[in-house]
């Protein structure tokens, strides 16, 4: 292999937006016919680099070479001109396209649709032989879940005779079954020839299935080696560049009252899909209950009725006071009056309003509080002197309570939020995504903050669609799948591969093979999901 | 009501509905690609006073039909401009290109005419004539069919037959070529069309200069074909009855006519009837003015069907992975 | 960082929006064959140098700036309240029933009652597409321009078939009675001496407006409505998130923005007119787009960009009196002005951004 050319190589690429420099004079090889991992920290730079690739983003300096030829990429053209394809996080489908439509764009032939449309069928079909690739080529994208969006991406890039193909951080959205037959449809993609570049966070994926792999950090690339030749530890190490722990320290947890009990917990959405089914859970002072599943099943929607977002039917008691579940008092500020505090999924989007100054956002949902107001009008005074203090004690940076919340970076405006709701020790604190987009260091003080809250006699309920975050921080796990709870155990007593089933809705050893049960399951489930559209 | 004041009804609904549908199929084109037009209203004035004041200048109906279409396409460059280049308020600048065709108009047309900001009114080659289609004499006599021919479909000038054209056409673009299936793309996912390699921008100002060419005919019709001339303001509010005939549609080329159709039947009845007295009460005349907005509304307000607009209707699009 | 200094934010990205709107005048003027500098002298001398001219100047700044808050305030929710047109003309329905049918002792307290008639019925107007658009997720752009349509339509009914006085030929109602009519600056500043504002329409109203910029002020950066309105204003998911009623919100934005719009009647109906006349509004509502957009929503800005617009109002009007240019030069202006400020804002703050981060890496 070694007197081949690279499949990709860059040299010495730098990019910076305004005074940040998100990539910093990187250089890799990429072997032909090779699974080429990627991984770092949020904000490494990974995502930068790719785009750079795919000609979102000009690099400010540096190389790119294609099967050894110099190559410019302005924009995606170009990249598909050079064979690349791109599979991204967030998916790039016109919604209420079919799926054959969706591939054909900006891939046609001729003027008019008909021809390229029959042309795109035939080789879907053979693609979909070649690859395991299944695909309603008529089904609309809204109507097949995000299991099969993510093939119809694939199919968009081997339709254009993509011989490279990129993957950002592909199994966020998928159960651990599926993530193992896309590495399986990735392993045979790689034996046809093709190069797969593979961006993650995950350190088992890049065990599991990549050649080489490549380290980021704060923009540079830090290591290049041989999977084989590493292991999970030292790769954390060169991700972070010190030694961390990869579990949360923390005693076994001593539960107290049921604080928290819900029973029969129903939702129906704008759209008339049920997302909640039928949910009981309780949680106790004292104690973690995580709920695991993948994005999609529910679990945001379960916050959301806790945290007075959205309406629902059923039953919720706290402190064994029932709580209102649709009309007025049923929102945000009834909840946290009675003790339950929120860390949304969504820090951006819910928890912070990014235009607002650092001590406007610490007052958010809590903007009637009493100590924040005199009389009629708002007392800012004593929203900035509290916000200080916060920002000291959670070592927020810079502690400056006039910026504006988009200054500040993931990680400290994680903080700003974790220190709003915690800070008041309610009784039940509800937390999604904790560490979404947050460095590491974050990340350990902000698991600290929850697991000494814990400790100090309160309830937490924990949604994370990380496994690992769920194992370790977690007394007891929950798992969600399609709007229902599949099973609960002890964080103790458990592990991945059993909560990875359940993830899929088997909730007993089938009488069948794993991913057929699996993939019978979904399609299931997106099944009822789509009949409101048809 | 006899067949004669039925047709003479349904035969001016048909042209008042002509620069009602030209400027709806017009907005259907910008909107489907993801950008609103409110400025519908002021592409149609500009259009409106320089195919008068050309076709009155040259004599020649067609170049003065030429000039409106370009004054509404440099409109129409501005809108692009401002809401795909420079990624501003789209409202914002539809509302403000009608504003300033409001003051341009009478501006240039005291300038040129220095009649009070109207032109002067137009005879002869200068507007558009007529088309009496063939056998429309000979068929006139047939009892039912031949004054319906004759008074209704035949006898309207070249541009009621071009808008009425311009349905299929804009169905067939739409959802039969390349270019249709990309603009829809661009108005729902912009994102997907970039990340295909098909350049956002480009398509987006294709769309918003096939939405300039389409209000610069519906401008056009009204000052040579409906009217013999400009006046202030004469478009009265037609760009946005276009705009609710848009919604009405649901953005679609056929429902697009029936609803324009509709609002111009609302108009040609208005004209005709004043009050209207239903025996119990009398509709007042204000009220059939005001019916198209109010339709408009209770469509709006979903409680007939719904109206999904375009998914990514109103947004700039930003790279971003 | 924030990209640029917050004062050239607020100052100087619309002083050269304004700055590129003067020159396109300019050369609009040089086009239909006047001299600019010399129609920019006559504005000022008729607009500035007189108090009579001062007087016009702001009587029209007044219905600026209640319509230019009205926008202001919808566009803290991120609304888009393009009716302030429609819910003037009704606002001053309300001033004409509240003038006619209550028989006043005094003028303050006549003040008083149409103030509220004003209020509430601007407010109702724009209750419908409030509501429309939070219950029922209604475009309130294109539901608030038709009930412009509407209101027009409603105001020439009742004008015509309801309020005309028997007899009379044109669509407007009986004169207010004498105990209604406002003092107008002529009767408040003038001595035995000297006249001032001999003329002019401008009149007690114009101090209700400064009032309504502090109260706007107020509730806006003081008050617990305000901070939910401007968060609702930022994100809707984060409104939801802390408890705050989208709903709720949006409708109380439009029933403020409403009223204010619906103030504006006093100016015209009361303070002016001292009739109800059908096309009172003469487009203010619009205007109230462009000052708006100039003054960043503040209601600071907005009284500058208020009087400003009053000045152009005034101004043109001279023009249209002594030169051959029309008054829709006006409206050019004001299309500029928010083609400029509103739309292509970027194209004024991108270099600018660019000059500021150059400057900031010089002295780092």
């Amino acid at each position: 292999m070694s007197d081949t050319e690279p499949a990709i190589e860059l040299r010495g690429i730098s990019k910076a937006f305004g005074p940040v420099q998100a990539n910093k004079d990187i250089s890799i090889k990429v072997m032909p016919g090779t699974i080429h991992g990627i991984i770092g920290e949020n904000g490494a730079g990974k995502s930068t680099l790719m785009s750079i690739l795919y000609g979102f983003y000009k690099a400010d300096a540096g190389e790119i070479f294609i099967g050894g030829t110099k190559t410019q990429i302005p924009d995606s053209q170009a990249a598909i001109a050079a064979g690349i394809g791109m599979v991204f996080q967030h998916f790039k489908l016109v919604e209420n396209f079919t799926v054959l439509e969706n591939v054909v764009l900006g891939a046609e032939e001729g003027n008019l649709l008909r021809p390229s449309l029959a042309k795109a069928r035939k080789l879907l079909k053979e693609l979909e032989e070649e690859y395991e690739l299944r695909v309603d080529p008529d089904a609309r994208i809204d109507e097949i879940g995000v299991g099969r969006q993510q093939r119809v991406e694939i199919l968009k890039a081997l339709y254009r005779r993509a011989d490279i193909l990129i993957l950002d951080e592909p199994t966020g959205v998928l159960t651990p079954t599926e993530a193992d037959q896309l590495f399986r449809i990735l392993s045979r993609l790689r034996d046809e020839g093709k190069t797969i570049i593979f961006i993650t966070h995950k350190l088992r994926e890049i065990m599991d299935i990549t050649d080489t792999v490549s380290v980021m950090r704060r923009g540079e690339m830090t290591a290049t080696v041989k999977t084989s030749e590493t292991s999970p530890t030292e790769l954390a190490e060169l991700m972070v560049g010190r030694k961390v722990l990869l579990r949360v320290d923390k005693q076994p947890a001593t539960p107290g009252d049921v604080v928290l009990d819900v029973e029969n917990l129903s939702v129906i959405n704008s759209q008339g899909v049920e997302r909640l089914r039928g949910v009981s859970l309780n949680v106790r002072a004292g104690e973690i209950l995580g709920i695991a599943g993948v994005a999609g099943n529910g679990q945001s929607e379960l916050l959301e009725v806790l945290g007075g977002m959205r309406e629902a039917t059923g039953r919720i008691t706290v402190n064994g006071e029932e709580i209102d579940l649709t009309g007025r008092h049923s929102d945000g500020q009834s909840r946290r009056e009675r003790g339950i505090a929120h860390v949304p999924e969504d820090r951006q989007r819910e928890g912070l309003i990014m235009e607002f100054h650092a001590w406007e956002n610490t007052a958010f949902g809590y903007h009637h509080d009493p100590e924040f107001n005199s009389g009629l009008l708002m007392n800012n005074a004593a929203i900035k002197e509290d916000t200080a203090r916060k920002m000291e004690k959670f070592d927020v940076r810079p502690p400056d309570p006039q910026l504006t919340a988009k200054n500040f970076s993931g990680g400290n405006q994680q903080k700003i939020v974790v220190a709003r709701e915690i800070e008041r020790s309610p009784d039940l604190l509800l937390v999604g995504q904790p560490t979404r987009g947050v460095d590491i260091g974050a990340i350990e003080f902000i698991h600290q903050q929850i697991v000494s809250l814990r400790d100090a006699g309160k309830a937490v309920l924990l949604v994370s669609v990380e496994l690992d975050e769920i194992l370790s921080l977690s007394d007891r796990v929950a798992v969600m799948f399609d709007g229902k709870i599949m099973g609960e155990r002890l964080a103790s007593e458990t592990d991945e591969k059993e909560l990875g089933l359940l993830m899929a809705g088997i909730t007993e050893a089938p009488d069948k093979p794993v991913e057929e049960a699996v993939e019978e399951q979904l399609q299931a489930r997106d099944a009822r999901k789509a009949q409101i559209h048809g | 009501m006899d067949l004669m004041t039925i047709l003479q009804v349904l035969d001016s609904t048909v042209r008042l509905a002509t620069p009602l549908l030209l400027a709806c199929l017009a907005g259907l084109f910008s909107e489907r690609a993801g950008i609103i037009d409110i400025g519908l209203e002021g592409k149609m004035l500009a259009s409106a006073f320089f195919a008068a004041a050309i076709a009155y200048m040259s004599g020649n109906v067609w170049i003065g039909a030429l000039a409106g279409v370009g004054s509404s396409l440099l409109l129409s460059a501005i809108h692009g401009l401002a809401s795909i280049t420079y990624r501003g308020n789209q409202i914002i600048s539809g509302l403000a290109i009608t504003m300033l065709a409001q003051g341009m108009t009478v501006l240039i047309a005291q300038d040129w005419f220095s009649q009070g900001g109207r032109t002067p009114s137009l005879v002869g080659q200068a507007r558009f004539e007529p088309i009496t289609l063939p056998f429309a004499e000979a068929l006139a006599p047939v009892p039912v069919i031949g004054p319906i021919y004759h008074e209704l479909i035949s006898g309207h000038s070249a541009l009621v037959y071009v808008a009425f054209l311009m349905v299929p056409v804009t169905w067939w673009i739409l959802f039969r070529t390349r270019f249709g299936l990309r603009l829809r793309a661009v108005g729902e996912n912009p994102a997907a069309v970039d990340t295909a390699g098909v350049s956002v921008i480009w398509l987006r100002y294709a769309a918003v200069l096939i939405c300039g060419v389409l209000c610069g005919l519906a401008g056009a019709y009204l000052a040579t074909g409906l009217q013999a001339g400009f006046v202030k303001d004469m478009t009265a509010g037609r760009g946005y009855i276009a705009l609710a005939a848009l919604i009405f549609a649901k953005w679609r080329p056929w429902y697009a006519l029936y609803a324009c159709l509709l609002f111009g039947l609302l108009q040609a009845v208005a004209v005709r009837y004043q009050n209207i007295d239903l025996g119990a009460f009398v509709l007042p005349v204000q009220f059939m003015d005001a019916l198209p907005y109010i339709l408009t509304v209770v469509i709006l307000a979903g409680f007939v069907g719904k109206a999904t607009p375009p998914r990514a209707i109103g947004q700039h699009y930003v790279k971003e992975r | 960082m924030d990209r640029m200094p917050h004062w050239a934010d607020a100052v100087l990205v619309p002083l050269i929006s304004l700055l590129l709107a003067a020159i396109l005048s300019a050369l609009v003027i040089i086009g239909i064959g006047e001299d600019p500098i010399a129609a920019f002298k006559l504005m000022v001398d008729g607009a500035l140098m007189r108090s009579s001219g001062w007087g016009y100047t702001l009587y029209y700044a007044t219905n600026f700036i209640f319509t230019g808050l009205a926008v202001a305030v919808a566009f803290h929710a991120k609304m888009f309240n393009i009716g302030g047109e429609g819910q003037a003309m009704i606002g001053g329905l309300g001033v004409a029933l509240i003038c006619l049918f209550i028989p006043w002792p005094h003028w303050t307290l006549a003040l008083l009652g149409s103030t509220v008639g004003a209020a509430l019925f601007g407010a109702a107007w724009a209750y419908i597409p409030g509501y429309l658009q939070a219950r029922r997720g209604s475009h309130i752009v294109i539901t608030t321009i038709m009930f412009n349509f509407i209101a027009a339509a409603f105001l020439n009914y009742v004008l015509v078939n309801l309020l005309r006085p028997s007899g009379a030929m044109d669509p407007a109602s009986a004169r207010f009675p004498e105990s209604t009519h406002l003092p107008t600056f002529n009767e408040m500043f003038s001595t035995a001496e000297t006249a001032l504002f001999r003329g002019a329409p401008a009149n007690v109203t114009f101090f209700i407006a400064l009032l309504a910029c502090l109260a706007v002020w107020l509730l806006m950066w003081r008050t617990r409505l305000g901070y939910e309105i401007r968060a609702l204003g930022h994100s809707e998911s984060g409104a939801l998130y802390a408890g705050i009623s989208p709903v709720r919100i949006t409708i109380i934005t439009m029933l403020i923005s409403g009223a204010l719009a619906g103030l504006m009647a006093l100016n015209t109906t009361q303070g002016e007119s001292e009739r109800l006349i059908l096309n009172a509004t003469e487009g203010a509502g619009f205007i109230g787009i462009a000052v708006a957009l100039m003054g960043r929503s503040h209601p600071v800005g907005v009284l500058f960009a208020a009087l400003l617009f009053g000045f152009l109002y005034q101004g043109g009007a001279e023009l249209a009196l002594w030169t051959n240019i029309p008054r829709e030069l006006i409206i050019v202006i004001q299309a500029l002005v928010i083609l400029f400020t509103g739309a292509m804002d970027n194209m004024v703050r991108a270099p600018l951004e660019r000059m500021f981060l150059a400057l900031r890496r010089k002295e780092g």
